[in-house]
């Protein structure tokens, strides 16, 4: 299961990974301990003519170590949980590129603030379904929505978040592989849902010098 | 209580009340119970058509499908479905499902047959409002259909309708289907409030001499818990509605941001209402597993009274987990780290439920029947719906496979590994009182192994498409590159779900077959203890000839007070009838 996803090219990607495989092997045990234990009884404890079954209304010992011992592996994993979640979402690093995002049916607006690094001045650039970012800076994103809720979703970046009308919604990444990437919509926004699709440049420093100079040709 | 119950029972003889009193408006618990039975059953071949069209769209995008080519346009286009219709038949798929099979069998079939058999009572607390209970729902079904005809279609803004998307008609093109999807959801909501209250009203009021609340069978223990739930969780939902109803009609912004409104507050109205609703469908499937389990064992419940505790918990806890349904929503992060923890606490009763199941087998003399075989299937598939649950409570793994089919993986784990095995295992196991019939074995056991392998099958490379990214509710993966590795699973996936579909011919067959040539059921085929198996077989109108007393728990199988390993719960023993518990 674990090797289709796909590949990792975010810094906090590599935790929301850790934080998976470690779920994914307690699962698994626990799955597996029921599994064999199940079966076993099964087996074991099949009917057989002139058996009786053990007369047990229970035990008050295990019930206590099966409610306290799955209390304590939960509680381990929500506190490893909370550092990450709250680093990728809570704690957010200032960035160093910024983008805004604006959400239509069906498309993805990118804003640029242009080399004043101000929004609403003259030298912004809008471009539809492309963003353009520099590998390793972190990138921070401010997300509206024109009409319904849309979800930007970079499967490679592990970065999801929903986009609301009426909000500005902070996200931000800093993605350790050049690429193209893509940036579907991962909540229903109506009928051209599926196929809102954006891309995600990211580009070697050199590459991205070269972008900024064509695209404000000015500087 | 008893001399009602008496003088009820010697009534029933003498009238005849004509085949629409007996038949259609009828106020009898049973008949009730039998016409939810039928609506879910019908309403089954909707829900479980739409799945096969979806998946046949997901495994082969865009290409006729086989068979449907005399489907009129805008529906579909000789054979091909459009992605408006595709968002229709995922919406539709889970609303029908949800709200039109599991609840009206598990909560309104097994509620109205078993609460008053269960608890010696001659029927509901409130009969005629439990009429009004299942024709509300026949309505709300007729209405939530007559949508498919509405002009510009059915609901497509998915079975949770999140605003703005289903607040604006503009947003989807659909005008009046979503206005009927929201009123029949109403009509709905009245008629399981009306059940809710009888079935709380019944459990705490009727219970026969000697029922004690802790000699109820635990199926009962989770139609309590689920009926307060639902009489706690409905009205938020009908305000929701109604404000959802407003803003598309009236022009008022709850949930629309340009008119100062949130369209967050939609989802934390739904979710209130729609976590509590999971418990629903899910707690009497557990019920239902817990007597089989123990009935079949030929044991006593491991660890009875720690079961009924963590259905309450449960419930209690079912409250306050709403939230990570929106860990991404754009809800304060910091909310949803208080979220995560409850909802991680939440899977200790769950924890606690599977071992005590475990400790039901254990030294058991076990019976492999056809109930028992669902109610072991609902055990094993409830505990991978249960762990994979825990992936998505992590907040950092939930931003991943949050909205992907991972999720659609696990709900299916839980709503058809867990309720609707717990439906079966139900179905299977009161068959022969509800009807006087018995089903037909080798039918049965064909349809439990063709369901068991072909479930997983469908059901278990979702959580590889979820992991790979896949998102829910795409009209086609091809239009995504990152996806177009996974599509030989997409195809898979269809495969299966059409040959799962295809097994429940079986059952459909049999329920029918042997309604009309069944053998002759006796009064108590499993050589069970609750009181349902005392009543005679037809069981007639008032339930009980004799009034019930009731002196010990239910679960007293392989006793050593009696020679058999079976001891009814209205069985009176000279020698010990003082020291029973």
């Amino acid at each position: 299961m674990l090797n289709w996803l796909p590949e990792n090219v975010s810094t906090y990607g590599a935790e929301i990974d850790r934080m998976f495989y470690v779920i994914y092997y307690v699962t698994m045990i626990a799955f597996i301990l029921v599994a064999i234990a199940m079966i076993w009884f099964l087996i074991k404890y099949r009917r057989r003519e002139g058996g009786r079954a053990k007369y047990t209304h229970g035990n008050n010992t295990l019930e206590v170590i099966w409610t306290i011992v799955p209390a304590i592996i939960l509680v381990i994993l929500a506190i490893m949980g909370q550092s990450s979640w709250g680093k990728i979402k809570i704690d957010m690093p200032p960035g160093e590129i910024h983008v805004n995002v604006h959400a239509k049916q069906f498309n993805w607006d990118m804003t640029y603030p242009g080399p004043d690094k101000k929004f609403g001045t003259e030298d912004d650039v809008t471009l539809e379904n492309e963003m353009h970012v520099p590998v390793n800076k972190v990138v921070r994103i401010d997300m509206t929505a024109k009409d319904v809720i849309h979800s930007f979703f970079v499967p490679q970046l592990r970065l999801k978040q929903d986009v609301v009308p009426g909000r500005v919604i902070p996200a931000w990444f800093e993605a350790t592989k050049p690429g193209t990437y893509e940036i579907p919509c991962a909540e229903l926004c109506g009928f051209g849902h599926s196929g809102m699709n954006g891309r995600l440049i990211v580009h070697s420093p050199e590459d991205y010098e070269v972008w900024v100079k064509k695209t404000w040709p000015s500087t | 209580m008893s001399e009602a119950a008496a003088a009820h029972a010697a009534h029933g003889h003498e009238h005849d009340l004509g085949f629409v009193r007996t038949y259609v408006f009828s106020t009898d618990h049973k008949m009730i119970a039998k016409q939810f039975l039928w609506l879910g059953l019908i309403m089954m071949l909707f829900g479980g058509l739409f799945a096969i069209m979806v998946r046949w769209q997901l495994g082969y995008p865009e290409e006729p499908m086989p068979g449907f080519g005399w489907v009129p346009e805008p529906y579909m286009y000789e054979g091909i479905i459009p992605p408006e219709f595709y968002n229709m038949l995922f919406t539709m798929h889970a609303t029908i499902m949800i709200f039109f099979v599991i609840m009206p069998i598990l909560v309104g079939c097994f509620g109205n047959y078993l609460i008053p058999l269960m608890i010696g009572a001659p029927d509901m607390a409130f009969p005629k409002l439990n009429m009004l209970s299942v024709w509300l729902s026949i309505l709300a079904a007729i209405v939530m259909l007559m949508g498919f005809v509405a002009p510009g279609g059915h609901s497509a803004s998915g079975w949770t309708a999140y605003a703005p998307l289903s607040a604006k008609a503009e947003y989807t093109g659909v005008g009046l289907g979503m206005d009927l999807w929201i009123i029949s959801l109403l009509i709905l909501a009245f008629s399981s409030l009306a059940g809710s209250i009888n079935y709380i009203t019944t459990v705490i009021n009727m219970r026969a001499q000697g029922m004690t609340y802790f000699r109820l069978p635990l199926v009962l223990w989770s139609l309590f818990v689920v009926a307060i739930l639902l009489l706690l969780s409905l009205p938020v939902l009908t305000a929701g509605l109604a404000m959802l109803l407003f803003d598309r009609t009236l022009g008022s912004s709850f949930f629309l941001a340009e008119g100062g409104g949130d369209p967050l507050l939609w989802q934390h109205v739904f979710w209130f209402f729609g976590h509590p609703e999971v418990y629903v469908l899910i707690l009497p499937a557990m019920g239902i597993a817990s007597d089989v389990l123990s009935t079949f064992s030929r044991k006593p419940v491991f660890g009875y009274r720690s079961m009924a505790y963590a259905m309450i918990a449960i419930g209690f806890l079912g409250f306050i987990v709403w939230g990570h349904h929106m860990f991404q929503s754009g809800m304060n992060p910091t909310l949803g780290s208080s979220f995560m923890v409850t909802t991680l606490i939440i899977a200790v009763p769950s924890a606690i439920k599977t071992f005590n199941w475990l400790g039901t087998l254990w030294g058991g003399q076990i019976r492999f029947t056809v109930p028992m075989l669902n109610g072991l299937a609902f055990v094993s598939m409830f505990v991978i719906g249960g762990l994979s649950g825990i992936f998505m409570a992590s907040t950092p793994v939930d931003i991943y496979i949050h909205d992907t089919y991972f999720i659609v993986a696990h709900i299916h784990y839980v709503v058809f590994g867990g309720s609707f095995f717990g439906l079966f295992a139900g179905i299977y196991y009161w068959y022969p009182k509800m009807f006087g019939k018995e089903m037909n074995r080798p039918l049965g056991h064909i349809h439990f192994w063709g369901t068991f392998v072909f479930f997983n099958l469908t059901f278990f490379p979702m959580h590889f498409l979820g992991t790979g990214g896949m998102m829910r509710r795409i009209y086609n993966p091809l239009q995504y590159e990152f996806l177009k590795p996974l599509q030989p699973w997409n195809e898979f996936v269809t495969i299966m779900a059409i040959l799962l579909g295809i097994f429940q011919i079986f059952f459909a067959v049999n329920f029918i077959y042997s309604l009309a040539k069944g053998k002759k059921a006796e009064v108590n085929p499993w050589e069970a203890n609750t009181v349902e198996w005392t009543a005679p077989t037809p069981v007639p109108h008032g339930n009980f000839p004799e009034p019930v007393t009731v002196y010990r728990g239910p679960y007293e199988y392989s006793s050593a007070e009696v020679t058999e390993d079976w001891l009814p719960q209205t069985r009176r023993l000279e020698t010990s009838a003082a020291s029973a518990h």
